[in-house]
């Protein structure tokens, strides 16, 4: 005996309970984004295998876990190259990113511009109004 | 007029854990605990500060809220893009300290951030987010 229903709430049952896995490898990467952490680091946590965390992760946050570490390493940059004196280079160090390559990459992906010019076009000004100094990425709120 | 804000309200899915955390973890009292099973509406607050309370209620509890709306809604529960409130207190550190050591999950240690606000993050049971800043 198997009513069709309980399989469906099986399912959704199932689901959340990923998602509620997913919330936390997510909560690491906010927490944790400034140190050493890859995607084989973030599976092991969660108990699952890479790839299916990937995927999942894809699912629920419409990108890769891989694409969000690296966004959240860009937003904190963005914050460090405003508001520190640290050259370009200690703050990609400073915010987790273990290559240049990539991290000038990401970054100008994400800011519209690279590192250097970033600071530069927004340091300018003499006293950036609010809406000048918010960064291109949003500000993590929620 | 003369308006304050009184109570706001945050989602749980389940009572016992979420009225766990905010009473045992944040410290708050709990101002009044009704309904049963998982229809619990649960109003919690800062000891002393009768003023300002968060209610602490079943989601979609509204009965116009269809079932595809009611699912996503948990998934959103479930994923953390639900709920989340801000929260202040003057010693940051200490409240983090003592947040953190009754195993609570940590979201952002504590961090001044470019709009001006210090302030640190945790996730409750239910997957709200709880923002907590400096009073300064």
């Amino acid at each position: 005996m198997c009513h069709p229903s309980w399989g469906r709430a099986r399912a959704a049952a199932q689901r959340l309970s990923d998602f509620a896995r997913l919330r936390r490898v997510r909560d690491r990467i906010d927490r944790e984004h400034a140190r050493p952490l890859d995607v084989e680091a973030l599976a092991r946590g969660a108990d699952m295998p890479a790839g299916h965390l990937g995927r999942l992760f894809r699912l629920a946050y419409g990108m890769s876990p891989y694409a969000y570490l690296t966004a959240r390493r860009v937003e904190r940059a963005t914050v460090l190259l405003l508001h520190g004196d640290l050259a370009v280079d200690e703050v990609r160090r400073a915010v987790g990113c273990p290559s240049p390559a990539v991290f000038a990459a990401r970054f100008t992906e994400l800011a519209g511009t690279e590192p250097g010019a970033y600071r530069a076009a927004h340091r300018t000004a003499a006293e950036p109004s609010r809406n000048e100094e918010a960064p291109a990425v949003a500000p993590h709120l929620a | 007029m003369d308006l304050t804000i009184h109570t706001t309200v945050l989602p749980h899915d389940d009572p016992d854990a979420s009225l766990a955390f905010y009473r045992d973890v944040l410290g708050f009292e709990v101002r009044s605990d009704v309904g049963q099973g998982k229809m619990r509406w649960i109003t919690v607050g800062p000891a002393g500060r009768a003023g300002t309370s968060i209610l602490l209620a079943p989601p979609a509890a509204d009965p116009g809220i269809t079932e595809d709306e009611r699912r996503t809604i948990a998934e959103m529960m479930a994923k953390g893009t639900y709920g989340w409130i801000l929260l202040a207190t003057p010693d940051l550190d200490g409240t983090f300290e003592k947040v953190q050591a009754r195993d609570a999950e940590v979201v952002q240690e504590p961090t001044e951030q470019p709009y001006g606000v210090r302030d640190c993050a945790f996730r409750d049971p239910a997957g709200n987010l709880v923002r907590i800043q400096e009073l300064r």
